[in-house]
């Protein structure tokens, strides 16, 4: 029996301990991740994407369910599943270059030194950062931080490439300049990538699928949205384009016109209803 | 140049003198020093008004005067010493020059050890327990900092031997030290063992407490890190747990090696070890109309010291700290 798809979760629960009992952040997360798709994960705050993308990369073990990258099963961290963090996590007392060896020391795949030192300047000249190479990360900005940190991850050679809000701490013209940086990567390398962010025109502008969860406790998920638009994007092309805007709306409507809980079309009728006649019934009296 | 025309040129040049610059500078130097003369002065008018059994207490001048005789004792010495030392070569080379089958011997200088010697005394001996508290605290620090459990089960200990006054160790430490150091040659005299051991015994729980503290508060972010780069245990430790709690580990390392110094003064005095605490004990004990002058130099001596060993901390503290944020003094 061959998966045809490159990462799949299966029926992910995530039951966190507390004090007062078991606090169910998660619960029926399918997913199936095709290589090479750029899948974003929008929601809320606390509706469990961190979880979601801790238990992919091995942090968290689920407590029900699994999750299978090219027939193995997932259960610890691993540079194949590379994370790249909203906090850059940089080694605050190694330079750029260094910061990336290390994470190259740790996956040789039979690299000589030679190679080894090639590869990082590769990577580095990727994310646009080699005339910072041998600067500590308390002297460069934190766009550059990050792609440094996206630079780290990408020397692991991944099969998953996976990043926690990684433009959240930046402000909007690094991260338009970072977002740009990360979709020509993706098409140079076509890796598999999965990002948490917040940002609705960056889940459009730069996935295929856009995976929206509802709201935590027992988040699940609540739609997923295929995005056909052309690559390469150009964002100020496509602030006119009509299918852009309208897969925009589309994501606007689940984060902020569904409820708490998913609701079924016959529940929302009701409710809209009840609301009309009781402006009515206010108007007569 | 008539005074009409000097007026406003001064009144240039005293504008030109950065004066922001030259009032900080002013002020970073003045303040001290005015701080030091009134200092001197009060010492100076109470000294005259107490009265001891051994005579006045020691004002600035006599302490000054002290001081100039002890750098002359120790020159004295030294003096001696050498000649010692020539009289013997010669004497041996006399013996050589009749009897070639002679087999020449130098004795050692047997003169009381100066001021001076009595300084290096100290300072090797407070090397010596610091390293040792060092060698020990410090992976004692990183084990605790790792594991919650052993940390959880060691803390009581640290907890209760913290406090102990290095007086109160000294009587122990000197049985042992009688006991277990037995050899016909020692390399070591025992009251430098006995001082040396309970230095380390008092000067070791900033570091372990500091070192703890270090490596517990690692942030999560680079333990994740060092997960996902699967770093084995030693990696993990080498890597990235001693880097990010060195500079943890030097502020212990600084407030361990000021303890210590503290420590070291009381412990030779009771131990005998032949540097400044007993110094001072001797002055103490021979009573003599200049001993409290002498003992006030001892004192400053110890404080100088105390200064600059401080000093030499925090400059390799600040080259190993990597936290540029914050600010060390």
């Amino acid at each position: 029996m061959s998966h045809k798809h490159h990462l799949e979760l299966t029926q992910v629960g995530m039951d966190f301990p507390t004090a007062k009992g078991p606090f169910n952040a998660l619960q029926n997360v399918n997913l199936r991740i095709n290589k090479g798709e750029f899948i974003s994960l929008i929601g809320h705050s606390g509706c469990g994407k961190s979880t979601v993308l801790n238990i992919v990369a091995g942090l968290y073990q689920a407590t029900k369910g699994g999750v299978i990258l090219d027939n193995q099963e997932v259960n610890e961290p691993g540079p194949e599943r590379a994370v790249v963090f909203q906090n850059h996590s940089l080694l605050p007392w190694l330079s750029a270059y260094k910061n990336v060896e290390l994470a190259v020391k740790q996956t040789p795949n039979g690299r000589s030194k030679k190679e080894m030192k090639e590869w990082i300047e590769h990577n580095l000249e990727l994310v646009h950062m080699s005339h910072a190479a041998d600067k500590l990360p308390a002297e460069i900005s934190g766009g550059m931080k990050q792609r440094v940190g996206i630079a780290r991850a990408l020397a692991m050679e991944p099969k998953v490439l996976l990043m926690d809000e990684p433009f959240g701490a930046l402000d909007a013209l690094t991260r338009a300049h970072l977002q740009d940086s990360v979709m020509e990567i993706h098409a140079q390398l076509g890796n598999t990538v999965i990002m948490i962010t917040h940002d609705v025109d960056e889940a459009v502008l730069l996935s295929d699928r856009i995976v929206m969860m509802t709201n935590g406790p027992a988040a699940t998920i609540g739609e997923i949205l295929s995005i056909e638009l052309d690559r390469p994007r150009n964002r100020i092309e496509l602030a006119d384009n009509q299918e852009y805007n309208h897969y925009r709306h589309e994501v606007l409507k689940f984060l902020y016109e569904k409820q708490r809980k998913v609701e079924s079309v016959g529940e929302h009728r009701k409710k809209q209803s009840k609301r009309k006649s009781g402006a009515t019934q206010s108007n007569v009296a | 140049m008539s005074k009409q025309q000097a007026v406003p040129i001064i009144f240039n040049q005293v504008r030109q003198i950065n004066w922001p610059t030259l009032n900080q500078f002013l002020t970073a130097t003045a303040l001290p020093i005015v701080g030091i003369v009134i200092f001197l002065g009060l010492w100076s008018l109470m000294a005259k008004n107490i009265d001891t059994s051994l005579g006045k207490f020691p004002g600035p001048a006599s302490v000054w005067q002290q001081t100039i005789v002890l750098v002359d004792e120790h020159n004295a010495q030294m003096d001696k010493a050498d000649k010692f030392y020539e009289r013997q070569e010669q004497r041996n080379a006399a013996r050589l020059a009749k009897d070639p089958s002679y087999a020449s011997k130098i004795r050692d200088f047997t003169g009381a050890p100066t001021f001076f010697e009595q300084i290096w005394t100290s300072l090797y001996t407070v090397m010596v327990g610091f390293i040792v508290a060092s060698l020990l605290a410090i992976p004692i620090g990183i084990l605790c900092g790792l594991s919650k459990n052993a940390y959880t089960a060691i803390n009581p200990l640290i907890q209760l031997f913290k406090p102990v006054s290095p007086l109160a160790w000294l009587p122990l430490v000197t049985m042992v030290v009688s006991a277990v150091y037995v050899s016909s040659d020692p390399m070591f005299s025992k009251s430098f063992i006995t001082s040396a051991v309970t230095v380390a015994l008092c000067c070791l729980w900033p570091t372990l407490i500091n070192t703890a503290v270090g490596v517990s508060s690692i942030d999560k972010d680079l333990i994740n890190v060092s997960k996902v780069l699967r770093l084995n245990g030693l990696s993990h430790v080498t890597k990235i747990v001693l880097p990010s709690s060195v500079p943890a580990i030097f502020t212990g390392l600084r407030l361990s090696l000021g303890i210590g110094w503290m420590v070291l003064i009381a412990a030779e005095m009771l131990a005998q070890n032949p540097g400044l605490g007993k110094f001072v004990w001797d002055e103490f004990q021979n009573g003599s109309s200049e001993s409290l002058a002498r003992i006030m130099v001892a004192v400053l001596t110890i404080g100088v010291i105390g200064f600059a060993l401080d000093r030499i901390m925090l400059a390799l503290q600040r080259t190993f700290s990597w936290d540029k944020s914050a600010v060390l003094r």
